[in-house]
């Protein structure tokens, strides 16, 4: 009994849609986020691109008086900043959430108001690093930060504030947008659509999530450290406490290094599908490229050291971590290869998008010599942190990624835009871009090994630079015309390109199954598939798809429906139910701003009231998520019925909450790795005064914490059975309450943690316990809340298992930091090694 | 054909000229980067130009190309390729590597090195630890060079010298050096530290060793001269 395709069309169009003027902003549909995504990084990369101008401005001769240090310190620092975390990341993340769930077969992401909640993050944290740029506070110490530049001595201004507030707000969407991309990808795809059979991109964007996951917290643990020794003077980098700025460019690098991996492999990904649909065959050596992009990343996590070869590490690790970063040329060369035996055994033509590849063949390939040439130890002594290394950064991040955005972009506007471009300046742009770029960066390599040290505002004709340099500006210049007439191009092709009926370029996945522009819902039924998803009979897909002929061919309860599977198998277990649009994720993002700006002005009571409103908020939110009723399995078409997501034991959320907790994780082994490091290494070590053990109080808050997970599984029985679950949730609540008031008051026993590192350690690592704890009630308040509204019952538990995995994990990350508490006072004594 | 390479030669040593040029050194140290680095320069533009020759190649003539099988592309390109290159090249680079420790010796100088915003320290403890504003270095000696700040994190170098090697607060790190002519270096804070980074730029001269103790100052009546030098 399949619907009409246009009555199918029009109810699904009514339910999925966005309304318009202040509806907007309620806005959760990916395709409408993705793009809002991109075409905000586009801009912040404007502005990264203007800063990059008055850098080549002001260098372009020497002694040039246009600009004194104070500002080009704020200028390149913005630049390096705007570029790698207010363009790169975000793009990507734009694109993956565009692109994934129509390459996937599904309707949206998994959590679309995260998705909005994510970009209005972005939003505002970029926003405040813009705004204090205008006005002349912008961070000055460099895109890494360093320590103790950036400490309080030595920037007293709000300029390093903006930077680690601002940039971890825009981390924290970063973060969120990686669980999301996780959960999504191995969840909610088409029927039939094992890993196995995933267009390669999904690959590269799970890989990418992946790495995101771990990778940015230690960075937003770093920038939290040093906010709280900025703000509170709690000694973690300040050598004469204990401290040691070391332990930031570890935990930054150990972040930064995946990070340049984090920006390549998306590009590569879409490098992945591009290539094969101009070569006109699947891409050769499929598995090879994944078991080359996983080891990439693994390999990615182990050589951070290669940004600090001149910090006086011992020669040995440096041997070792050199190898490793030459290594990275083997899953490197690969994909390259992979790339090049597609187009061999292919039938290639050229097509803008191609002119592009060739851009990223011959740029990046050059970015990766000279990056295997930085790893080798004495020529890196020579060529770090001068010219040299400006040269090889951006042949790597311009070639591994501006140009494979680029060939995306030609390759993927048609299908946004519904209509193809009309070449005639696509080439020419091209030519200017590729053409200015060489001649920015080509020599100067050779800048660089005369000796210009990189973030100088000027030098001097006997330096013998100046040619060099102004053949560089001139070649910006020209790169930059390049890039306005891309924008032109695109403007151009939205207004008068032709208009097409469905694949244009004859490609073999799913998002051009679907009508262009596409519709919010993008597939009007979903489809079974039975191949690897990259060589799909697009066509005739979608016409039949249009047609109702895949799974979910109807519109139910008003619902936003999309099918999810089991992970492995690829066969469909439930019907995810997803949220509509509100306003809530940008309400919540504005008390999220509050609390990023209160605590920016240091004024914290508000940062309090700010907190208190997002807290509201997303209990709010959890008050209109999951059904209240129980529905069983609901047909989905083709005779197979499968419960809802708050029927299953794996739901999306389920997922989520494990990847938050994978994130959660590193950051604390982030924690107790600075714990050990600075006891290890930091001079003015031992301190002069530890926490006496106290034995009973541990054992008070251990009890505590152990207490509500195995109450929480008490309450699952209780719920499973009908019972009433609300005299656990309060018996859990009195343990957590415990532990609370036991951690605070082991706190404030911490001897001066303003004195030494020692006790600033010992104290983050309390904090962090009451931080879960106090999570953990909130989890026990929503339980309570959404059990009296009828979110929660026998059948559908799920909120129970999420708080019993909090409260677990509260309890074993608790009881390993109140172990560390406990021995690190023995351990101080032993130390003594340091001169 | 001749003169233009003699005119493209001239070009590129003048291009490699400079007060901070890594690419005309006069130590051991930086001889031997720069060594590595012509070398690996050769390497990279061979390598270059075969992978956009294979590129061409597989745009233009696929139907040769496909001659090669597709596990033979990744075989040979993602595996042998690295498998020719890397080991020789991080050899190389690690015995070299090896080679510019600050190996205990008899015969090697000490000098100390402060860095701060934005200047430097140099003392010399084998005198008795005089303090100057520009570096001092013997001829033909080896010499450690011990680097501290008294701030932020800076960085030392003479770039005709030999690498670099970063000053940070709690730490004391040991660079080798060795000038094998006499004359005037240059050096600089390679580490960003501030508005004064640009300026933070330093002399080295370069003595026979029989005119160091002039050049620091020190007199045959070196010794009533020591007492007014703050330790
Ligand atoms: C559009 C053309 C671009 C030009 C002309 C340009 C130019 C420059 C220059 C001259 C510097 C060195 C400043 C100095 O050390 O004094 C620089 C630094 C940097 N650029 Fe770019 N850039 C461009 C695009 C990009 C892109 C696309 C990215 C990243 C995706 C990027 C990332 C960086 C980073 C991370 C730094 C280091 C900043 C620092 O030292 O703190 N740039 N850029
Ligand atoms: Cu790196
Ligand atoms: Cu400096």
């Amino acid at each position: 009994m399949t619907p009409s395709p246009l009555r199918l069309h029009k109810d699904l169009s009514r339910i999925w849609a966005t309304g318009p003027g202040f509806q907007r902003l309620a806005a959760v549909n990916h395709t409408i986020l993705g793009l809002r995504f991109m075409v905000t990084s586009a801009v912040f990369f404007a502005i990264g691109g203007v800063l990059s101008m008055m850098i080549r401005a002001q260098l372009a001769t020497p002694h040039s008086a246009f600009i004194g240090p104070e500002i080009y310190n704020q200028i390149f620092t913005m630049h390096g900043t705007i570029m790698m975390f207010l363009f790169a990341i975000p793009m990507l993340e734009g694109l993956a959430i565009y692109l994934l769930p129509k390459m996937l077969g599904a309707r949206d992401l998994a959590f679309p108001r995260m998705t909005a909640y994510g970009y209005w993050c972005y939003l505002f944290g970029g926003s405040i690093l813009v705004i204090a740029l205008i006005l002349g506070v912008a961070p000055d110490s460099g895109w890494f930060m360093y320590t103790p530049l950036s400490s309080k001595p030595y920037s007293p201004g709000i300029n390093a504030d903006v930077w680690l507030l601002g940039v971890t707000f825009v981390e924290i969407s970063a973060l969120t947008m990686a669980v999301e991309l996780t959960v999504s990808i191995l969840k909610l795809r088409a029927p039939g659509m094992t890993l196995a059979r995933m267009p390669i991109f999904a690959w590269y964007i799970l890989v990418t999530a992946v790495m995101m996951v771990v990778g940015f917290p230690p960075l937003i643990l770093a920038s939290i450290l040093l906010e709280v020794e900025r703000a509170f003077d709690l000694p973690f980098f300040d050598a004469t406490r204990g401290g040691d700025p070391l332990l930031w460019q570890h935990l930054f690098w150990l972040f930064g290094h995946p990070e340049v991996y984090i920006i390549f492999l998306p590009a590569a990904g879409a490098l992945s599908i591009i290539i094969p649909t101009f070569a006109q065959r699947p891409l050769v050596g499929y598995r090879a490229v994944i078991v080359a992009l996983v080891a990439m990343a693994f390999l990615s996590f182990g050589i951070w050291v290669h940004h600090m070869f001149t910090v006086g590490i011992p020669h040995m690790a440096l041997a070792f971590f050199s190898a490793g970063s030459a290594l990275v040329a083997v899953p490197t060369g690969v994909q390259i290869f992979a790339w090049l035996a597609t187009l061999a055994h292919g039938r290639p033509r050229w097509d803008v998008p191609m002119l592009y590849v060739f851009g990223f063949f011959f740029v990046f390939v050059a970015g990766g010599l000279t990056g295997v040439m930085l790893a080798m130890v004495s020529f890196n002594w020579q060529a770090h942190d001068t010219h040299f290394v400006v040269a090889h950064l951006h042949y790597v991040l311009v070639g591994g990624f501006v140009f494979p955005m680029l060939a995306a972009l030609y390759y993927w506007l048609p299908n946004v835009t519904g209509r193809q471009s009309v070449h005639r300046i696509s080439v020419t742009a091209f030519w200017l871009i590729f053409i200015g770029f060489n001649l920015t960066f080509w020599h100067m390599h050779l800048t660089g090994l005369l000796g210009m040290p990189r973030r100088i505002y000027t030098y001097t004709e006997a330096d013998g630079w100046t040619w060099l340099n102004l053949v560089s500006s001139m070649g910006g210049f020209i790169l930059t015309m390049g890039f306005a007439l891309v924008a032109m191009d695109i403007l151009l092709q939205m207004r008068l390109g032709r208009r097409f009926r469905r694949d244009p370029w004859r490609a073999g996945t799913l998002e051009w199954a679907i009508a262009t522009p596409p519709p919010p819902y993008a597939f009007a039924s979903i489809p079974e598939v039975t191949e690897r998803a990259d060589r799909l009979p697009v066509r005739e897909m979608g016409r039949s798809l249009a047609a109702g002929e895949g799974y979910l061919a109807h519109a139910r309860n008003g619902w936003q429906e999309t099918l999810g599977l089991h992970t492995t198998t690829g066969r469909p277990d439930q019907v995810v139910v997803l949220s509509r649009s509100t306003h809530l994720p940008l309400y919540t993002a504005i008390a999220t701003c509050v609390v990023v700006l209160s605590l920016l002005f240091k004024v914290y009571w508000l940062a309090l009231v700010g907190l208190a409103a997002v807290i509201t908020l997303m209990l709010w939110t959890a008050q209109i998520s999951g059904l209240r009723k129980d529905y069983g399995p609901l047909p989905i078409g083709h005779g197979i019925a499968v419960p809802p997501h708050t029927e299953v034991e794996g739901p999306p959320p389920w997922w989520a909450l494990v990847m938050t907790l994978v994130a959660d994780g590193t950051l604390f082994l982030s924690l107790i790795y600075g714990m050990f490091y600075l006891w290890l290494v930091a001079a003015n070590w031992p301190p002069a005064a530890v926490m006496e053990p106290n034995l009973i109080l541990t054992a008070v808050i251990a009890a505590g914490l152990v207490l509500p997970p195995l109450v929480a599984r008490g309450a699952l029985r209780a719920n499973a059975k009908g019972r009433g679950i609300l005299l656990w949730v309060g018996l859990a609540a009195l343990g957590l309450a415990v532990a609370i008031a036991g951690l605070v008051f082991a706190i404030m026993q911490v001897p001066a943690p303003t004195r030494h590192a020692y006790s600033a350690t010992t104290a983050a690592v309390l904090a962090y316990a009451v931080f879960h704890a106090g999570v953990g009630v909130l989890f026990l308040i929503s339980n309570t809340l959404r059990w009296r509204a009828g979110f929660i019952a026998p059948r559908r538990g799920l909120d129970l298992r999420l708080t019993r995995l909090w409260l677990d994990y509260t309890a074993v990350t608790g009881v390993i930091g109140l172990g560390l508490v406990l021995v690190m006072p023995y351990l101080t004594e032993i130390s003594g090694v340091q001169p | 054909m001749g003169r233009w390479l003699a005119v493209g030669a001239v070009v590129l040593v003048a291009g490699c000229d400079g007060p901070f040029s890594t690419l005309e050194p006069r130590g051991p140290a930086a001889s031997s980067i720069a060594n590595l680095w012509w070398g690996m320069l050769a390497g990279a533009l061979i390598l270059m130009a075969l992978v956009l020759a294979l590129f061409a190649f597989v745009m233009l003539a696929p139907k040769q190309a496909s001659r090669i099988a597709p596990r033979h592309w990744i075989i040979w390109g993602g595996l042998g390729l690295p498998a020719l290159v890397l080991p020789p090249l991080v050899g190389w680079s690690l015995v070299a590597g090896e080679r510019l420790l600050p190996h205990p010796g008899a015969d090697v100088a000490v000098v100390e090195v402060e860095s701060f915003q934005f200047g430097w320290t140099f003392r010399y403890p084998e005198y008795g630890g005089i303090e100057r504003d520009i570096l001092h270095l013997p001829v033909g000696q080896p010499v450690d060079i011990h680097i501290t700040t008294r701030d932020v994190i800076h960085a030392f170098w003479i770039p005709q010298l030999g690498g670099k090697l970063d000053a940070i607060p709690g730490h004391v790190n040991v660079l080798r050096l060795q000038a094998d002519e006499t004359g005037v270096y240059a050096g600089q804070c390679a580490e960003f530290c501030g508005t004064g980074h640009l300026p933070m730029r330093f002399e080295t001269h370069v003595h026979a060793p029989e005119d160091l103790p002039a050049a620091l100052g020190i007199t045959a009546a070196a010794d009533d001269q020591e007492e007014d030098q703050q330790p």
